[in-house]
């Protein structure tokens, strides 16, 4: 037997969250992108994403951000219940203002991160980790 | 660096050469019935470097027949252009008569006539003549194998691969890159590549629990060849843990990691590298692509979709090779590398005729002595088949068809699955289908044949999950294998829509009702990645079943309407 019936609901369960979420930004997201940069514009470029295009193991994705003389980035899952993943604030007297962490995904979305650079203007990058599953490789 | 139109003049002389001297050739010597092993040789030594690649040989070391795709669709920007171009199209681009050896090697029509002509394909016992022959010209030729190796027969399984990896030593490849070696299990592989006498190499290949290179896994090696230094980059299959069962090798992780491999190539380009080469188990679209965003690749060895292509493809000053697979061709490339660059290229994809190509004979007895403990076993009639069993394509082969109706016979089941797999040899109507034959199309270390409750909603999540595997207009989300074969079971398929939005008009085929979502059915199917599944294995399954029947027919029906392509 491949699944238990109680996995095999489970897994389906998770596959159905993942054909309603992808691409979708959350409320959520939108409100700790405006909290983060007061509302100011967010121009594309400045900070790297760093992010596997389809997901190993939705469960533990690494994400990696680095935004040369930012004060802090941003990371938000935008299609996970809870957006805000993590901020990262960088003092004066940092080496590199880059961070790695592992994010739990619920399914396909983007992934996005908001640098707030030394000039006080916002930088951002975003991308897109699918979460499938798998099977049937050549 | 060289501008990108020299570069196209120089690359177009190439080609010129290469059409007079070989490919555009076979079709007039077949006509005079004279095709030989010369003419499937010539060719006049280029430049300063021989390149000689092999990929995706799914331990097929003795010849077979192979049938190359019907179907093979192109989504987004691969709309339309090579590999998905197929039949009398792939013909027309290349200039290939009909009925000629080139129309039996590259292409799928009147196959069960055309193999009556020209015989079996590969067996790498011809293959080594074949390198024997390149070295011959050009002794310090590199021989690169693109991975998919150690995985796909009744040997390969019972020795854990050990019978592939000794015919291959004695063929003395420089290099290999990987993907299915790794169903074998975190332990085996390590220890066949602990005592591999060639560079294993991926740039891709990372330690998964402190995501840093693995380190029994090289990312390049350097190789002194014709007064160039030459760094070969590996790059294993990108989605090993999501297309396979990640359990079997937890330690690992992989993915595309093109700003790694940018890395590699700055890194060796820095270090003197005068010729930078990838050997790669991407997939032809993934690569395709990564050669327009990874600066100061001069070429790519393409491997995994088992694509054949007589030409490379060129994305800015980066070729791109692709030299099918299951042992039916070896690819040679010749380079002129001067001054830091490459100047030019000449590029033969030679088919593996084993009627034309002489054995040699050491290759021969080695493949023989892996195989004399199995004999028996591996050479036992099952059945015969009246109707041509194949795979490859990215909807139902015949073999699929017929593993799916064994799936839901033996398994009594409404609905069966099988793997979009690329792999397994072809069977010519009136032939007899042996263990081997039935290993071919079966053979991995998780083979279990589940079978289980599914709702009609989640068969509809997985199809469209598959779907997206493969018709995702972004290369970079695909994983390079055919959609899930499907028996039972019928639906409708628009390629050019989003996830979610592809399949339609499901049907279960006994009675002819739309599939119900909130439904439950019973599904028998095999190769799930996940861990403890239970089962038979799936080649006892398609055994029985054959053995039932005596003789199979697999009439070609089509349960599947593709649109939107």
């Amino acid at each position: 037997m491949d699944f238990t019936r109680r996995e095999t609901l489970a897994l389906g369960a998770g596959a159905a969250a993942l054909t309603v979420l992808p691409f979708r930004v959350l409320a959520a997201a939108d409100e700790a992108i405006a909290a983060f940069t007061g509302g100011a514009d967010v121009a594309e470029g400045g900070v790297e994403l760093t992010a596997p295009e389809i997901a190993e193991n939705g469960n533990t994705v690494p994400v990696g951000v680095s935004a040369p003389g930012a004060s802090a980035i941003l990371l938000l899952a935008t299609g996970n219940p809870t957006p805000g993943v993590a901020q990262f604030n960088f003092g004066p007297l940092v080496a590199s203002q880059a961070a790695s962490t592992r994010i739990r995904l619920a399914g396909t979305q983007d992934v996005v991160a908001i640098a707030k650079l030394a000039d006080g203007s916002f930088a951002k990058a975003s991308s897109t980790v699918k979460v499938t599953i798998g099977g049937c490789g050549g | 660096m060289i501008s990108r139109r020299d570069f196209l003049q120089v690359s177009m002389a190439a080609s010129a050469m290469v059409g007079a001297s070989g490919f555009g050739n076979w079709a007039r010597l077949a006509a005079q019935q004279s095709l030989t092993q010369d003419d499937l040789l010539q060719f006049d030594t280029y430049g300063n470097v021989s390149l000689i690649h092999i990929t995706d040989i799914h331990a097929q070391l003795k010849p077979i027949y192979f049938r190359e795709p019907e179907i093979n669709l192109g989504v987004g920007d691969a709309y339309g252009h090579v590999p998905h171009i197929t039949g009398a199209d792939f013909r027309k681009l290349y200039g290939i008569a009909d009925g000629s050896p080139s129309a039996y090697a590259l292409t799928y029509n009147d196959f069960t006539a055309l193999a009556q002509t020209y015989g079996r394909v590969g067996g790498m016992d011809r293959v080594a003549t074949v390198v024997d022959a390149i070295r011959a010209d050009r002794p310090d030729a590199l021989l690169l194998d693109g991975g998919d190796t150690w995985h796909g027969s009744y040997t390969c399984y019972h020795t854990e691969g050990q019978d592939v990896v000794n015919v291959m030593n004695a063929l003395k490849p420089d290099a290999m890159t990987f993907h299915w070696e790794f169903t074998l299990g975190t332990d085996r592989i390590n220890e066949l590549v602990e005592n591999l006498p060639f560079a294993a190499l991926g740039q891709n290949i990372f330690d998964a629990e402190w995501d840093e290179p693995a380190e029994l896994f090289k990312p390049y090696k350097f190789f002194e060849r014709g007064g160039v230094n030459i760094a070969v980059i590996g790059q294993a299959f990108p989605y090993m843990p999501i297309a396979n069962p990640r359990w079997m090798f937890p330690e690992y992780s992989f993915g595309i990691r093109d700003e790694n491999m940018q890395a590699m190539v700055d890194e060796v380009r820095e270090m003197g590298a005068e010729c930078v080469v990838v050997l790669s188990h991407n997939g032809f679209d993934v690569d395709k692509k990564m050669a327009g965003r990874v600066k100061g690749i001069d070429v790519i060895l393409s491997g995994h979709t088992h694509d054949a292509l007589p030409e490379p493809v060129l994305v800015g000053e980066t070729i791109v090779v692709a030299s099918g697979s299951n042992g039916k061709f070896v690819s040679r490339v010749d380079l002129d590398i001067r001054d830091g660059r490459m100047m030019g290229f000449r590029h033969k994809l030679i088919p593996i005729f084993s009627d034309v190509i002489a054995p040699k004979a050491e290759i021969t007895q080695l493949i023989d002595e892996q195989r004399a403990p199995y004999k028996d076993k591996l050479e036992e009639v099952i059945g015969q088949t009246d109707s041509l069993l194949y795979r490859r394509g990215n909807f139902n082969g015949t073999w699929d068809d017929l593993i799916c109706q064994a799936l839901i016979e033996e398994r009594e089941a409404d609905i069966s699955m099988s793997p979009g797999v690329r792999w397994g040899p072809s069977i010519l109507p009136g032939q007899n289908i042996t263990r081997e034959d039935i290993w071919n199309v079966t053979s991995m270390s998780y083979g279990e044949a589940y079978r289980t409750e599914m709702t009609g909603e989640f068969i509809h999540v997985i199809l469209e999950d598959v779907g997206d595997n493969l018709f995702n207009t972004d290369p970079y989300y695909q994983q390079g294998g055919d959609m899930v074969r499907i028996g039972g079971m019928g639906y409708r398929i628009d390629v050019s829509k989003p996830q979610g939005e592809r399949i339609s008009d499901m049907t279960l085929l006994k009675t002819g009702e739309a599939i119900d979502p909130a439904k439950t059915y019973q599904v028998a199917g095999w190769a799930s990645v996940n861990e403890g599944t239970e089962g038979p294995q799936i080649w006892d399954v398609v055994e029985n079943y054959i053995r039932r029947k005596g003789t199979v027919s697999v009439e070609p029906h089509e349960n599947v309407k593709v649109a939107g392509a």
